[in-house]
Protein backbone atom coordinates (compact mmCIF):
# COMPACT_ATOMS: atom_id res chain seq x y z
CA UNK A 1 0.00 0.00 0.00
CA UNK A 2 2.35 2.38 0.78
CA UNK A 3 4.67 3.08 -2.17
CA UNK A 4 1.18 3.41 -3.89
CA UNK A 5 0.19 6.05 -1.38
CA UNK A 6 3.16 7.50 -2.27
CA UNK A 7 3.83 7.63 -5.66
CA UNK A 8 1.01 10.14 -7.08
CA UNK A 9 2.10 13.15 -4.96
CA UNK A 10 5.37 12.91 -6.56
CA UNK A 11 4.02 12.46 -10.40
CA UNK A 12 1.81 15.66 -9.68
CA UNK A 13 5.03 17.32 -8.71
CA UNK A 14 6.02 16.19 -12.38
CA UNK A 15 2.86 17.49 -13.59
CA UNK A 16 2.74 21.20 -12.42
CA UNK A 17 6.50 21.57 -13.71
CA UNK A 18 5.99 20.43 -17.03
CA UNK A 19 3.13 22.66 -17.52
CA UNK A 20 4.84 26.03 -15.87
CA UNK A 21 7.82 25.10 -18.66
CA UNK A 22 5.55 24.88 -21.66
CA UNK A 23 4.24 28.30 -20.20
CA UNK A 24 7.35 29.85 -20.59
CA UNK A 25 7.59 29.52 -24.35
CA UNK A 26 8.71 32.32 -26.70
CA UNK A 27 5.77 34.39 -27.10
CA UNK A 28 6.57 35.66 -30.81
CA UNK A 29 6.51 31.71 -31.40
CA UNK A 30 3.14 31.84 -30.39
CA UNK A 31 1.69 34.30 -32.26
CA UNK A 32 3.41 32.69 -35.36
CA UNK A 33 1.81 29.41 -34.72
CA UNK A 34 -1.73 31.55 -33.84
CA UNK A 35 -1.45 33.36 -37.25
CA UNK A 36 -0.40 30.43 -39.33
CA UNK A 37 -3.68 28.38 -38.02
CA UNK A 38 -5.37 31.49 -38.88
CA UNK A 39 -4.39 31.25 -42.13
CA UNK A 40 -4.56 27.64 -42.75
CA UNK A 41 -8.15 27.73 -41.19
CA UNK A 42 -9.36 30.74 -44.02
CA UNK A 43 -7.80 28.72 -46.85
CA UNK A 44 -9.34 25.75 -46.30
CA UNK A 45 -12.88 27.54 -45.70
CA UNK A 46 -12.50 29.10 -49.17
CA UNK A 47 -12.11 25.72 -50.34
CA UNK A 48 -14.78 24.03 -49.11
CA UNK A 49 -17.59 24.82 -51.24
CA UNK A 50 -15.94 23.77 -54.84
CA UNK A 51 -14.34 20.55 -52.53
CA UNK A 52 -18.11 19.60 -51.99
CA UNK A 53 -18.87 19.99 -55.54
CA UNK A 54 -15.95 17.88 -56.83
CA UNK A 55 -16.49 15.35 -54.48
CA UNK A 56 -19.66 14.64 -54.88
CA UNK A 57 -19.90 15.06 -58.53
CA UNK A 58 -16.58 14.08 -59.81
CA UNK A 59 -15.65 11.57 -57.02
CA UNK A 60 -18.97 9.74 -56.35
CA UNK A 61 -20.24 10.90 -60.10
CA UNK A 62 -23.63 11.43 -59.25
CA UNK A 63 -25.65 13.78 -61.47
CA UNK A 64 -26.55 17.48 -61.37
CA UNK A 65 -29.74 18.07 -60.06
CA UNK A 66 -30.64 14.54 -58.58
CA UNK A 67 -31.82 14.64 -55.58
CA UNK A 68 -29.60 12.34 -53.29
CA UNK A 69 -26.94 14.01 -54.99
CA UNK A 70 -28.03 17.14 -53.34
CA UNK A 71 -28.30 16.15 -50.54
CA UNK A 72 -25.14 14.91 -50.38
CA UNK A 73 -23.55 18.20 -51.97
CA UNK A 74 -25.17 20.05 -49.28
CA UNK A 75 -23.82 17.93 -46.64
CA UNK A 76 -20.48 17.68 -47.70
CA UNK A 77 -20.50 21.22 -47.63
CA UNK A 78 -22.24 22.28 -44.72
CA UNK A 79 -20.46 20.00 -41.93
CA UNK A 80 -17.13 21.43 -42.32
CA UNK A 81 -18.29 24.93 -42.75
CA UNK A 82 -20.20 25.30 -39.77
CA UNK A 83 -17.57 23.04 -36.99
CA UNK A 84 -15.00 25.39 -38.82
CA UNK A 85 -16.87 28.70 -37.99
CA UNK A 86 -18.19 27.30 -34.86
CA UNK A 87 -14.56 26.77 -33.83
CA UNK A 88 -13.40 29.81 -34.25
CA UNK A 89 -15.98 31.58 -33.38
CA UNK A 90 -16.18 29.77 -29.98
CA UNK A 91 -12.38 30.31 -29.26
CA UNK A 92 -12.77 33.83 -29.75
CA UNK A 93 -15.57 33.94 -27.46
CA UNK A 94 -13.98 32.37 -24.58
CA UNK A 95 -10.99 34.78 -24.68
CA UNK A 96 -13.53 37.96 -24.48
CA UNK A 97 -15.51 35.62 -21.72
CA UNK A 98 -12.32 35.57 -19.89
CA UNK A 99 -12.88 39.11 -18.81
CA UNK A 100 -16.09 38.93 -17.92
CA UNK A 101 -17.55 36.72 -14.39
CA UNK A 102 -20.54 36.80 -13.09
CA UNK A 103 -19.67 38.47 -10.03
CA UNK A 104 -18.06 41.48 -12.13
CA UNK A 105 -21.44 41.65 -13.94
CA UNK A 106 -23.47 42.15 -10.65
CA UNK A 107 -21.62 44.65 -9.70
CA UNK A 108 -22.49 46.32 -12.82
CA UNK A 109 -25.61 45.88 -12.74
CA UNK A 110 -26.43 46.25 -8.45
CA UNK A 111 -25.74 49.64 -9.29
CA UNK A 112 -27.80 51.25 -12.33
CA UNK A 113 -31.51 52.23 -12.61
CA UNK A 114 -33.88 49.89 -13.89
CA UNK A 115 -34.01 51.29 -18.05
CA UNK A 116 -30.51 51.31 -18.73
CA UNK A 117 -30.01 48.03 -16.26
CA UNK A 118 -31.93 46.25 -18.93
CA UNK A 119 -30.25 47.42 -22.00
CA UNK A 120 -26.89 46.69 -19.89
CA UNK A 121 -27.83 43.39 -18.53
CA UNK A 122 -29.33 42.27 -21.66
CA UNK A 123 -25.61 43.17 -23.21
CA UNK A 124 -24.02 41.39 -20.43
CA UNK A 125 -25.84 38.20 -21.25
CA UNK A 126 -24.34 37.38 -24.33
CA UNK A 127 -20.76 37.70 -23.13
CA UNK A 128 -20.90 36.63 -18.88
CA UNK A 129 -20.15 33.36 -19.02
CA UNK A 130 -22.20 30.73 -16.58
CA UNK A 131 -23.47 27.28 -17.60
CA UNK A 132 -27.14 26.80 -17.98
CA UNK A 133 -27.74 25.12 -14.85
CA UNK A 134 -26.52 28.26 -12.67
CA UNK A 135 -29.70 30.24 -13.80
CA UNK A 136 -30.70 29.75 -10.41
CA UNK A 137 -27.98 30.30 -7.74
CA UNK A 138 -27.11 33.35 -10.68
CA UNK A 139 -30.74 34.57 -10.10
CA UNK A 140 -30.44 34.18 -6.27
CA UNK A 141 -27.27 36.53 -6.50
CA UNK A 142 -28.38 39.07 -8.53
CA UNK A 143 -31.60 40.03 -7.11
CA UNK A 144 -30.40 39.65 -3.16
CA UNK A 145 -27.34 42.02 -3.93
CA UNK A 146 -29.97 44.24 -4.96
CA UNK A 147 -29.97 44.00 -9.04
CA UNK A 148 -33.59 45.05 -9.66
CA UNK A 149 -36.11 41.84 -10.67
CA UNK A 150 -36.79 43.17 -14.15
CA UNK A 151 -32.94 43.71 -15.00
CA UNK A 152 -32.29 40.27 -13.76
CA UNK A 153 -34.57 38.82 -15.89
CA UNK A 154 -33.25 41.12 -19.44
CA UNK A 155 -29.96 39.18 -17.79
CA UNK A 156 -31.61 35.82 -17.80
CA UNK A 157 -33.37 36.14 -21.11
CA UNK A 158 -30.97 37.06 -23.27
CA UNK A 159 -28.02 34.64 -22.08
CA UNK A 160 -29.77 31.68 -23.55
CA UNK A 161 -31.51 33.56 -26.40
CA UNK A 162 -28.44 35.30 -27.82
CA UNK A 163 -25.74 32.61 -27.97
CA UNK A 164 -22.59 32.88 -30.57
CA UNK A 165 -23.25 29.24 -31.79
CA UNK A 166 -26.82 30.97 -32.99
CA UNK A 167 -25.49 33.56 -34.30
CA UNK A 168 -22.26 31.54 -36.53
CA UNK A 169 -25.02 29.13 -37.10
CA UNK A 170 -27.39 32.08 -39.02
CA UNK A 171 -24.20 33.68 -40.33
CA UNK A 172 -22.88 30.55 -42.14
CA UNK A 173 -26.08 29.66 -43.06
CA UNK A 174 -28.00 32.30 -44.18
CA UNK A 175 -25.68 35.36 -44.29
CA UNK A 176 -25.29 37.93 -41.82
CA UNK A 177 -27.98 40.16 -42.41
CA UNK A 178 -30.42 37.14 -40.59
CA UNK A 179 -27.63 37.20 -37.81
CA UNK A 180 -27.59 40.42 -37.36
CA UNK A 181 -31.68 40.80 -37.23
CA UNK A 182 -31.67 38.25 -34.70
CA UNK A 183 -29.01 39.69 -32.38
CA UNK A 184 -30.89 43.15 -32.68
CA UNK A 185 -34.22 40.65 -31.94
CA UNK A 186 -33.11 39.07 -29.39
CA UNK A 187 -31.29 41.81 -27.35
CA UNK A 188 -34.64 43.63 -27.88
CA UNK A 189 -36.83 41.13 -26.97
CA UNK A 190 -34.63 40.16 -23.53
CA UNK A 191 -34.64 44.65 -22.65
CA UNK A 192 -38.64 45.22 -23.24
CA UNK A 193 -39.47 41.58 -21.89
CA UNK A 194 -37.37 42.30 -18.83
CA UNK A 195 -38.24 46.25 -18.58
CA UNK A 196 -41.97 45.19 -18.64
CA UNK A 197 -41.60 42.16 -15.83
CA UNK A 198 -39.90 44.72 -13.43
CA UNK A 199 -42.49 47.37 -14.11
CA UNK A 200 -45.27 44.86 -13.31
CA UNK A 201 -44.09 44.72 -9.23
CA UNK A 202 -43.41 41.30 -9.02
CA UNK A 203 -41.10 40.66 -6.41
CA UNK A 204 -43.37 39.45 -3.88
CA UNK A 205 -43.81 36.47 -5.73
CA UNK A 206 -40.24 35.59 -5.62
CA UNK A 207 -40.27 32.49 -3.25
CA UNK A 208 -39.78 33.66 0.62
CA UNK A 209 -36.68 31.93 1.50
CA UNK A 210 -34.84 33.86 -1.44
CA UNK A 211 -35.80 37.09 0.12
CA UNK A 212 -34.50 36.52 3.19
CA UNK A 213 -31.00 35.86 1.97
CA UNK A 214 -28.64 38.89 1.76
CA UNK A 215 -25.87 38.94 -0.13
CA UNK A 216 -23.10 41.69 -1.04
CA UNK A 217 -22.39 42.64 -4.62
CA UNK A 218 -19.11 44.15 -3.83
CA UNK A 219 -17.92 40.81 -3.39
CA UNK A 220 -15.69 40.58 -6.63
CA UNK A 221 -12.68 38.56 -6.75
CA UNK A 222 -9.64 39.95 -8.02
CA UNK A 223 -8.72 39.11 -11.80
CA UNK A 224 -5.09 37.88 -11.99
CA UNK A 225 -5.38 36.43 -15.74
CA UNK A 226 -2.61 36.60 -18.05
CA UNK A 227 -3.29 36.56 -21.51
CA UNK A 228 -1.55 32.92 -22.18
CA UNK A 229 -4.54 32.23 -19.15
CA UNK A 230 -7.32 33.51 -21.48
CA UNK A 231 -5.97 32.27 -24.83
CA UNK A 232 -5.92 28.64 -22.81
CA UNK A 233 -9.50 30.23 -21.58
CA UNK A 234 -10.53 30.08 -25.45
CA UNK A 235 -8.91 26.90 -26.38
CA UNK A 236 -10.62 25.11 -22.83
CA UNK A 237 -14.21 26.41 -24.56
CA UNK A 238 -13.44 25.25 -27.73
CA UNK A 239 -13.15 21.92 -26.29
CA UNK A 240 -15.79 21.96 -24.04
CA UNK A 241 -18.61 23.47 -26.24
CA UNK A 242 -17.71 21.76 -30.03
CA UNK A 243 -16.61 18.61 -28.26
CA UNK A 244 -20.01 18.69 -27.18
CA UNK A 245 -22.35 19.79 -29.80
CA UNK A 246 -20.74 19.02 -32.70
CA UNK A 247 -22.98 16.02 -33.48
CA UNK A 248 -25.97 18.43 -32.90
CA UNK A 249 -24.47 20.21 -35.67
CA UNK A 250 -24.12 16.88 -37.79
CA UNK A 251 -27.65 15.74 -36.96
CA UNK A 252 -28.95 19.32 -37.62
CA UNK A 253 -27.82 19.72 -40.81
CA UNK A 254 -28.80 15.63 -42.17
CA UNK A 255 -32.14 16.40 -41.28
CA UNK A 256 -31.59 19.93 -43.59
CA UNK A 257 -29.39 18.02 -46.33
CA UNK A 258 -32.80 15.40 -46.40
CA UNK A 259 -34.90 18.24 -46.68
CA UNK A 260 -32.96 19.89 -49.12
CA UNK A 261 -32.49 17.20 -51.92
CA UNK A 262 -35.91 15.74 -51.22
CA UNK A 263 -38.73 17.94 -50.01
CA UNK A 264 -40.24 20.13 -53.22
CA UNK A 265 -39.36 23.58 -53.47
CA UNK A 266 -42.51 26.09 -51.96
CA UNK A 267 -43.65 22.67 -50.04
CA UNK A 268 -43.21 25.02 -47.25
CA UNK A 269 -45.02 28.31 -48.36
CA UNK A 270 -48.38 26.68 -47.52
CA UNK A 271 -48.15 25.85 -44.12
CA UNK A 272 -44.98 28.14 -42.81
CA UNK A 273 -45.74 30.54 -45.65
CA UNK A 274 -46.62 34.71 -44.96
CA UNK A 275 -49.67 34.16 -45.70
CA UNK A 276 -51.04 31.70 -43.36
CA UNK A 277 -51.60 34.15 -39.91
CA UNK A 278 -51.30 31.35 -37.60
CA UNK A 279 -48.14 30.04 -38.54
CA UNK A 280 -46.18 31.97 -35.76
CA UNK A 281 -48.62 31.47 -32.75
CA UNK A 282 -48.05 27.63 -33.98
CA UNK A 283 -44.49 28.00 -34.32
CA UNK A 284 -43.96 29.21 -30.89
CA UNK A 285 -46.66 27.37 -29.07
CA UNK A 286 -44.73 24.43 -30.36
CA UNK A 287 -41.54 25.75 -29.89
CA UNK A 288 -41.72 26.57 -25.76
CA UNK A 289 -42.08 23.26 -24.60
CA UNK A 290 -39.01 21.96 -27.13
CA UNK A 291 -35.22 22.40 -26.06
CA UNK A 292 -32.55 22.48 -28.17
CA UNK A 293 -29.68 24.06 -28.25
CA UNK A 294 -29.14 25.85 -31.06
CA UNK A 295 -26.66 23.72 -32.95
CA UNK A 296 -28.97 21.30 -33.97
CA UNK A 297 -32.37 23.68 -34.76
CA UNK A 298 -30.51 25.91 -37.18
CA UNK A 299 -29.40 23.46 -39.57
CA UNK A 300 -33.16 22.39 -39.35
CA UNK A 301 -34.40 26.00 -39.72
CA UNK A 302 -31.85 26.87 -43.05
CA UNK A 303 -33.97 23.93 -44.89
CA UNK A 304 -36.89 25.05 -43.74
CA UNK A 305 -36.25 28.33 -45.31
CA UNK A 306 -35.30 27.36 -48.81
CA UNK A 307 -38.47 25.53 -49.45
CA UNK A 308 -40.78 28.81 -48.51
CA UNK A 309 -41.12 28.82 -45.04
CA UNK A 310 -41.47 32.53 -44.22
CA UNK A 311 -38.37 34.36 -42.00
CA UNK A 312 -40.42 35.76 -39.59
CA UNK A 313 -42.43 32.06 -38.76
CA UNK A 314 -38.84 30.09 -38.78
CA UNK A 315 -37.25 32.75 -36.01
CA UNK A 316 -39.87 32.56 -34.02
CA UNK A 317 -39.75 29.46 -34.01
CA UNK A 318 -36.25 29.38 -33.28
CA UNK A 319 -36.51 32.27 -30.59
CA UNK A 320 -39.06 30.05 -28.27
CA UNK A 321 -37.05 26.83 -28.48
CA UNK A 322 -33.95 28.40 -27.61
CA UNK A 323 -34.69 31.04 -24.83
CA UNK A 324 -38.06 29.02 -23.23
CA UNK A 325 -37.92 25.76 -22.54
CA UNK A 326 -39.70 23.34 -19.77
CA UNK A 327 -36.69 21.76 -17.81
CA UNK A 328 -36.20 25.65 -17.76
CA UNK A 329 -39.39 26.87 -16.05
CA UNK A 330 -39.48 23.67 -13.64
CA UNK A 331 -35.95 24.59 -12.28
CA UNK A 332 -36.65 28.05 -11.81
CA UNK A 333 -39.38 26.72 -10.07
CA UNK A 334 -37.81 26.28 -7.24
CA UNK A 335 -37.50 30.09 -6.76
CA UNK A 336 -40.29 31.66 -8.60
CA UNK A 337 -43.93 31.58 -7.85
CA UNK A 338 -46.00 29.99 -10.42
CA UNK A 339 -47.35 33.32 -11.12
CA UNK A 340 -44.38 34.54 -11.98
CA UNK A 341 -43.15 31.74 -14.18
CA UNK A 342 -46.35 32.47 -16.49
CA UNK A 343 -45.67 35.98 -16.42
CA UNK A 344 -42.07 35.27 -17.88
CA UNK A 345 -43.16 32.73 -20.23
CA UNK A 346 -46.45 35.59 -21.51
CA UNK A 347 -44.41 38.68 -21.80
CA UNK A 348 -41.05 36.26 -23.42
CA UNK A 349 -43.54 34.53 -25.66
CA UNK A 350 -45.36 37.27 -27.09
CA UNK A 351 -42.44 39.47 -27.55
CA UNK A 352 -41.26 35.98 -29.69
CA UNK A 353 -44.93 36.41 -31.74
CA UNK A 354 -44.05 40.43 -32.31
CA UNK A 355 -40.62 39.52 -33.67
CA UNK A 356 -42.23 36.79 -36.00
CA UNK A 357 -45.42 38.97 -37.40
CA UNK A 358 -43.02 42.30 -37.47
CA UNK A 359 -40.49 40.35 -40.02
CA UNK A 360 -43.36 38.29 -41.97
CA UNK A 361 -44.45 42.03 -42.80
CA UNK A 362 -41.00 43.91 -43.69
CA UNK A 363 -39.00 41.25 -45.21
CA UNK B 1 -10.52 20.58 6.46
CA UNK B 2 -13.99 20.59 5.18
CA UNK B 3 -14.03 20.84 1.28
CA UNK B 4 -17.77 21.97 -0.47
CA UNK B 5 -18.69 21.48 -3.73
CA UNK B 6 -21.49 23.34 -4.51
CA UNK B 7 -23.85 22.62 -7.93
CA UNK B 8 -27.28 21.16 -8.59
CA UNK B 9 -25.68 18.54 -10.74
CA UNK B 10 -24.64 19.38 -14.04
CA UNK B 11 -22.26 17.63 -15.63
CA UNK B 12 -19.41 20.00 -14.93
CA UNK B 13 -20.70 19.86 -11.27
CA UNK B 14 -20.26 16.47 -11.44
CA UNK B 15 -16.61 16.80 -12.88
CA UNK B 16 -15.40 19.21 -10.36
CA UNK B 17 -16.45 16.94 -7.28
CA UNK B 18 -14.94 13.88 -9.46
CA UNK B 19 -11.88 15.56 -9.23
CA UNK B 20 -11.40 17.16 -5.90
CA UNK B 21 -12.05 14.21 -4.56
CA UNK B 22 -9.36 12.00 -6.36
CA UNK B 23 -6.53 14.50 -6.07
CA UNK B 24 -7.58 14.24 -1.99
CA UNK B 25 -7.37 10.49 -2.09
CA UNK B 26 -4.58 10.61 -4.28
CA UNK B 27 -2.26 13.34 -1.84
CA UNK B 28 -4.14 11.02 0.93
CA UNK B 29 -5.10 14.29 2.64
CA UNK B 30 -6.94 14.54 5.48
CA UNK B 31 -10.49 16.72 4.54
CA UNK B 32 -14.23 15.41 3.56
CA UNK B 33 -15.46 16.08 0.27
CA UNK B 34 -19.07 17.07 0.47
CA UNK B 35 -21.81 18.37 -2.81
CA UNK B 36 -24.05 20.85 -1.91
CA UNK B 37 -26.93 20.42 -4.38
CA UNK B 38 -29.39 22.36 -2.60
CA UNK B 39 -30.27 25.88 -3.93
CA UNK B 40 -30.58 27.66 -0.57
CA UNK B 41 -27.59 25.83 0.99
CA UNK B 42 -25.31 27.37 -2.24
CA UNK B 43 -27.12 30.93 -1.56
CA UNK B 44 -25.57 30.87 2.03
CA UNK B 45 -22.28 29.84 0.89
CA UNK B 46 -22.79 32.93 -0.56
CA UNK B 47 -21.70 31.20 -3.94
CA UNK B 48 -24.13 31.87 -7.40
CA UNK B 49 -22.26 30.73 -10.21
CA UNK B 50 -21.53 26.54 -10.13
CA UNK B 51 -19.98 24.84 -9.59
CA UNK B 52 -17.94 26.25 -7.24
CA UNK B 53 -15.37 24.71 -4.27
CA UNK B 54 -16.02 26.08 -0.80
CA UNK B 55 -12.58 24.93 1.70
CA UNK B 56 -13.86 25.48 5.85
CA UNK B 57 -15.92 28.50 4.77
CA UNK B 58 -14.00 30.23 2.12
CA UNK B 59 -15.08 30.33 -1.92
CA UNK B 60 -11.93 28.87 -3.22
CA UNK B 61 -13.19 28.95 -7.13
CA UNK B 62 -16.48 29.78 -8.63
CA UNK B 63 -18.74 29.17 -12.42
CA UNK B 64 -15.78 26.69 -13.45
CA UNK B 65 -13.73 23.16 -13.25
CA UNK B 66 -10.86 23.87 -11.27
CA UNK B 67 -7.81 22.33 -12.69
CA UNK B 68 -5.96 19.78 -10.27
CA UNK B 69 -3.14 22.07 -9.92
CA UNK B 70 -5.52 24.95 -7.91
CA UNK B 71 -6.60 21.73 -6.12
CA UNK B 72 -3.36 20.94 -5.43
CA UNK B 73 -2.47 24.41 -4.10
CA UNK B 74 -5.39 24.64 -1.91
CA UNK B 75 -4.69 21.41 -0.27
CA UNK B 76 -1.17 23.06 1.30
Amino acid sequence: MEPSENAPPSCCADNIKEKTSTESAPRWRKFLLAGAILISWFVIYKQLLPFSHFFTYSVLDFEKGSHLGGSIQFFVYDTPKVLMLLTLVVYGVGVIRSFFTPERTRKILAEKRESVGNVLAAHLGIVTPFCSCSAVPLFIGFVTAGVPLGVTFSFLIAAPMVNEIALVLLYGLLGWKVAVLYLVTGLLVAIVAGWIIGRLGLENHIEDWVLEIRTNADDVPGDTLSWNDRFMHGWQAVKDIVGKVWIYVVAGIAVGAVIHGYVPEGFMASIMGKDAWWSVPTAVFIGIPMYSNAAGIVPVIHALLEKGAALGTVLAFMMSVIALSLPEMIILRKVLKPRLIGVFIGVVGSGILLVGYLFNLVI
Amino acid sequence: MEIKICGPGCSKCTEAERLVSKTVNETGFQATVTKVEDFAEIAKLGVFSTPAVVIDGQIKCVGKVPTRKEVLEWLK
